[in-house]
């Protein structure tokens, strides 16, 4: 094993282009539909997604929707009207915050964070962390990290009912932005790209019936790495593909790896292949500069995902 | 032993026990899928609630929480 095992050469990051658009082409033709919506957030995921749909279907037929709220970062809103005036779909702006307010979102989370933080409230700012799997042999249990508005932080350990409830109401942001996904697929006459890419779609870093929802998922069977490669050559703007990935779902700054993954992707991908391939932990810490009992850990924790994952991927049960 | 049995009464009552698991005092909560994170910080409530012991993030790892007579002797360490 190299590490390297999951790059592609030249020739096959761009043969899987024309691969995945010829597929696209099918799969939309498949559900009857005449062309494609997708979420924009300015990340590499729908930027490539949207970049290969306007390659299968023509800009015209793809509408790439931005759907920021109050807690989104200014550079999710400006890096998603940046793809999209590069790939030259159309667009419309759908502003979530009145909906979520609406439905109670930051209220509900509010709430469960005072269960620990009593503080909390008008200006704070949030987010979810996990202990390192790498670091420490400590369990994956979540903590809420909060900043009050004079830039005092706290973090705190949430107990079961507070964190289900934070997580069940963060999750109205994925839901809504699907909803109206699918208002405007249906309008259209169009299919709902889903954006995921093989670690996530893998490992259950979605929201069941919010971003995991979609007609088509032209890049589920992608690793990261490789989506990157294809960003590339599908002329994706270099600015978006130097940014770090992010969450975008809490109001303070998050990482995929302190929210998620037990790895930032490079390693994740490699871990994920390893583990998949069978790579003995001793062999694949070689190639991952970690050590045995590092990959041991990051392997269990893809194994307790991938148990999450079978839930999120399931359809309802028929009895 | 009191213990022992209080903690398989929540388990089994709370959490789902694949068929054909035995339950004994070595069983991997982990890797037989019987508690996942959000049962974790169910079990953690219960043993701070039920024993009146607290427990600190760092004693969140396998080696305290992977089974039933590992919790107990985490327990019994806590309470002296």
């Amino acid at each position: 094993m190299t590490g390297h095992e999951v790059v592609l050469s030249p020739a096959e990051a761009a043969g899987e282009i024309e691969r995945i658009v010829g597929m696209l082409r099918e799969a939309v033709r498949g559900v009857r539909r005449k062309g494609v919506v997708v979420g924009i957030s300015g990340g590499i995921d729908s930027s490539v997604v949207a970049a290969l749909c306007a390659r299968a279907f023509g800009p015209t037929r793809v509408l790439g929707l931005t759907m920021h709220e109050d807690e989104s970062s200014d550079d999710t809103r400006r890096l998603a009207r940046f793809v999209i005036e590069t790939l030259g779909i159309a667009t419309l702006d759908e502003p979530l915050s009145m909906i979520l307010a609406a439905a109670g979102c930051y209220a509900r989370r509010d709430d469960a964070i005072r269960m620990v933080i009593p503080d909390y409230g008008e200006g704070w700012r949030c987010k979810l962390v996990l202990p390192s799997v790498v670091d420490t042999e400590q369990l994956r249990i979540s903590s809420v990290v909060a900043r009050s508005p004079d830039g005092r932080e706290v973090r705190a350990r949430l107990p079961a009912e507070a964190y289900l409830q934070v997580v069940a109401a963060t999750s109205f942001k994925q839901r809504t932005r699907k909803m109206l996904e699918y208002y405007h697929a249906d309008r259209l006459n169009s299919a709902v790209a889903g954006t995921p890419n093989r670690l996530e779609y893998e490992l259950g870093f979605f929201v069941k019936n919010g971003d995991g929802a979609a007609d088509v998922k032209p890049i589920a069977h992608l690793y990261k790495t490789q989506v990157y490669q294809l960003a590339e050559l599908l002329g994706i703007p270099p600015e978006i593909r130097a940014r770090p990935p992010t969450t975008d779902t809490f109001s303070l700054p998050q990482s995929q790896e302190e929210f998620y993954f037990s790895l930032p992707y490079q390693q994740m991908d490699v871990c994920l292949w390893a583990c998949d391939h069978d790579v003995p932990a001793s062999e694949a810490a070689v190639a991952l500069g970690l050590t045995p009992a590092q990959v041991e850990r990051v392997y269990r924790d893809i194994a307790a995902k991938r148990a999450v994952a079978r839930h999120l991927h399931a359809a309802p049960v028929r009895l | 032993m009191q213990t022992v049995i209080t903690l398989r009464e929540f388990v089994t009552k709370n959490f789902y026990i694949p068929p054909g698991t035995a339950l004994d005092d070595t069983t991997s909560f982990l890797e037989r899928g019987i508690i996942d994170s959000t049962g974790v910080l169910e079990l953690v409530t219960f043993l701070e609630g039920h024993f009146g012991i607290s427990v600190a993030d760092d004693e969140l790892v396998p080696a305290n929480f992977d089974s039933l007579g590992a919790l107990a002797a985490f327990i019994d360490r806590k309470r002296g």
